[in-house]
């Protein structure tokens, strides 16, 4: 349960991985110890992750999740859930592809589709049945500005990602009075594994600055946040600038 | 058949709502249909609702609403003993028994309270340090465990399962009736001695040597004033008149009692009304009105026992956010760690305009039952932010001297820490495994910290 003063039972990281879900464990752990369910591929880096959970003080659960299995979403949410309940699911997993190579291949594009939305969409409903029937929790959705208008520098992974958005915005108003709420979070350019190589971009952001946004969401019931919070203005303003100019920004 | 209603529901601090669906039970019957369509996030009874936290909500699952469960069943004014069903009220008990000479053994705060409620909470109140808790006063309850049985315990019968049902959070089963060992009095009027002290070690000193003398005792602690003024208190203690002492125009009704509420507070309270500067100027004045030492004033059971059920609903001053009440005990001998807790608690900024500290004497066997033999603190605290952070200091604090926190105010306990305060908890959880394998009487509470 979450606490008269905002304090976390159970946190539960699918794509636990990825450095936003573990930015966001580490800062919920410098209030207090929890539990973590980390809901990731078998991988060295999960049982990294968890060892280090461990030492910051966190009991943690490991449960097998890969966004490529369509069976994979059904099993995870009951093996997640069979301890008890949880309190706060974020979706954080997602890949952002190479443009270059899904100009041409068909079949990269199906896959980033199924990984980015397919996935994250099955898992929402999972999810949200499942709190659904607790009466209480908070599902956290890791969106992205690239959702917010298309670009042709990387239009695939901007699509999966307002569609997630759209998803999860809608969500969050069909479960209005059930005591589970969502939470969609729209990072800018975030300085992570996932983009690893890439040059920075303007209002770029970390993996801890999009994990304060999250937990202080969480608190305040917000419903969208953006981190930076200037992305919002941005966004807002960019969404409105002729297509022609905005084919030639530099973004 | 009966027809639940969903509800959002809360404790008297009004935080962390969660909704349930909401049956009111008017017999044995009714609580068997609820148990039996087998709801699958378990099972709560509520009485009145007084607890603080979330101690009478269950997200998701079923809650018995156990207030129309209010037949007083027997009464043997010869040996001052009453039957009643769990949803009767002490507010109704004293309406009831008063004019005939008997008062509750031991009430809390605040009258509206159930008796199921008072068994599940193992109540306390002023007269803790003579009279215990309220479960020493049960001679024995029917229990509905998760098998459909009605089990008859007490202290003599089943009392593994009637020290885990009192002070167990309506975690072992429904109370459905109960047989209460009440108190005789003479008249329905007290007479009460008042002192000011100082400060807390002053406050100490004079509970220590004098608190004996007392039936009922507690002080009104400043928790804002610092410095030297530090703890600086209005100390209160009486006992019942006989009726010989009552002053003559008392005396033609010496067993009146009324105990209406006068006035309500409406829901339209600002979230930031009581600041540091309206509640220090509160018990500013709190503390000068008090005379620095009375003796022998005459005051009627609400004014002495329940100042705050005059007013309805005035858990609406602290605004929508609500507030949490944050109650310790530490033992004797550990004098310094409550000087530091209340040192952190002034110098947090934290407003606190109703605390009260008590001693504590012995504690009953309720194995999550709070009260133990020392000095305890309760204080009401508005929900603002780091709040969190400084109430999990003081528990430490707490833990390291050997206390514990009261489970029917609390609604943020660190869960590791919670196990630390009570380590009679694997007793308890061992016997809720026998009694109710499949776990169906369940709360946000026992979620919360595990129980």
């Amino acid at each position: 349960m979450i606490d008269a003063l905002g304090s976390v039972g159970t946190l539960l990281l699918v794509g636990g991985t990825s450095d936003i879900a573990v930015a966001t464990a580490r800062r919920y752990l410098r209030e207090r110890p929890l539990r973590v369910v980390l809901a990731a591929r078998d991988t060295p880096r999960r049982a990294a992750v968890a060892d280090e959970l461990r030492t910051a003080g966190a009991t943690v659960e490991v449960v097998d999740f890969d966004a490529d299995d369509p069976g994979s979403p059904r099993r995870m949410v009951e093996q997640a859930t069979a301890g008890g309940d949880v309190d706060v699911a974020v979706v954080a997993f997602g890949q952002l592809g190479d443009q270059e190579r899904l100009r041409g291949d068909a079949d990269a594009v199906a896959g980033l589709a199924r990984v980015n939305y397919v996935a994250p969409v099955v898992v929402g409903t999972l999810l949200a049945q499942r709190m659904r029937q607790q009466g209480h929790g908070v599902i956290v959705a890791l969106s992205s500005v690239a959702g917010e208008r298309a670009r042709a520098s990387n239009f695939v992974y901007g699509s999966t990602k307002a569609g997630m958005d759209a998803f999860y915005s809608g969500l969050a108003d069909s479960l209005a009075g059930t005591g589970v709420c969502v939470l969609v979070v729209r990072p800018g350019f975030v300085r992570s594994k996932m983009t690893e190589g890439l040059p920075d971009a303007p209002l770029s952001t970390t993996p801890e600055a999009v994990a304060e946004a999250i937990v202080e969401g969480v608190r305040k019931g917000r419903h969208t946040v953006w981190v930076p919070g200037a992305m919002r203005g941005v966004m807002s303003a960019l969404r409105h600038v002729p297509r022609p100019v905005f084919r030639r920004l530099p973004i | 058949m009966l027809s639940g209603r969903r509800e959002w529901l809360t404790g008297w601090g009004r935080t962390a709502p969660t909704p349930a669906t909401v049956t009111t039970v008017g017999s044995v019957e009714d609580v068997c249909a609820v148990l039996r369509s087998g709801a699958p996030r378990g099972v709560l009874a509520r009485g009145l609702a007084r607890s603080y936290g979330d101690a009478a909500q269950n997200a998701g699952g079923a809650v018995l609403d156990t207030t129309a469960l209010d037949r007083v069943l027997d009464v043997d004014l010869a040996t001052g003993s009453v039957e009643v069903e769990a949803g009767v009220s002490l507010d109704r008990l004293m309406t009831l028994f008063v004019p005939l000479g008997l008062f509750v053994p031991v009430t809390a705060g605040t009258r509206y309270v159930t008796v199921g409620g008072a068994i599940a909470a193992d109540i306390h109140g002023k007269n803790h340090h003579q009279a215990g808790s309220f479960s020493r006063h049960v001679q024995w309850l029917d229990l509905l465990t998760a098998d459909g049985q009605v089990r008859r315990i007490g202290p003599d019968r089943d009392p593994e399962l009637f020290w885990a049902t009192a002070g167990g959070m309506g975690l072992t089963g429904v109370v459905l009736r109960a047989r209460v060992q009440m108190k005789p009095i003479e008249t329905s009027r007290l007479l009460v001695d008042t002192d000011r002290t100082p400060d807390l070690d002053a406050l100490m000193d004079l509970l220590t040597t004098t608190d004996h003398l007392y039936d009922y005792s507690v002080a009104w602690i400043d928790c804002v004033a610092r410095g030297a003024r530090m703890g600086r208190s209005v100390l209160t203690r009486g006992r019942f008149a006989r009726r010989d002492e009552l002053p003559a125009e008392h005396r033609d009704d010496p067993l009146r009692y009324s105990g209406s509420v006068r006035l309500s507070a409406p829901d339209v309270f600002p979230p930031k009304l009581l600041n540091l500067a309206t509640v220090a100027a509160f018990n500013e004045l709190w503390y000068r009105k008090a005379p620095k030492r009375k003796r022998g004033q005459v005051q009627s059971i609400p004014t002495f026992f329940h100042p705050l059920d005059g007013v309805g609903g005035w858990n609406h001053v602290y605004g929508p956010r609500g507030f949490v009440q944050y109650q310790f005990v530490v033992p004797f001998g550990q004098e310094d760690a409550m000087r530091t807790a209340m040192q952190r608690i002034s110098s947090s900024g934290t407003a606190s305009f109703l605390a009260v500290l008590k001693r504590f004497g012995d504690g009953d066997p309720g194995l999550l039952s709070f009260p133990q033999p020392g000095w305890t603190l309760a204080l009401d605290i508005p929900v603002v932010e780091g709040l969190a952070g400084l109430l999990d200091e003081l528990d430490e604090l707490v833990v390291a001297a050997g206390g514990r926190i009261y489970l029917a105010k609390d609604s943020r306990v660190r869960p590791d820490l919670f196990e630390r305060m009570y380590p009679q908890l694997d007793r308890f959880r061992a016997v809720r495994a026998r009694i109710d394998p499949d776990g169906v009487f369940t709360s946000d509470l026992a979620r919360r910290l595990s129980l």
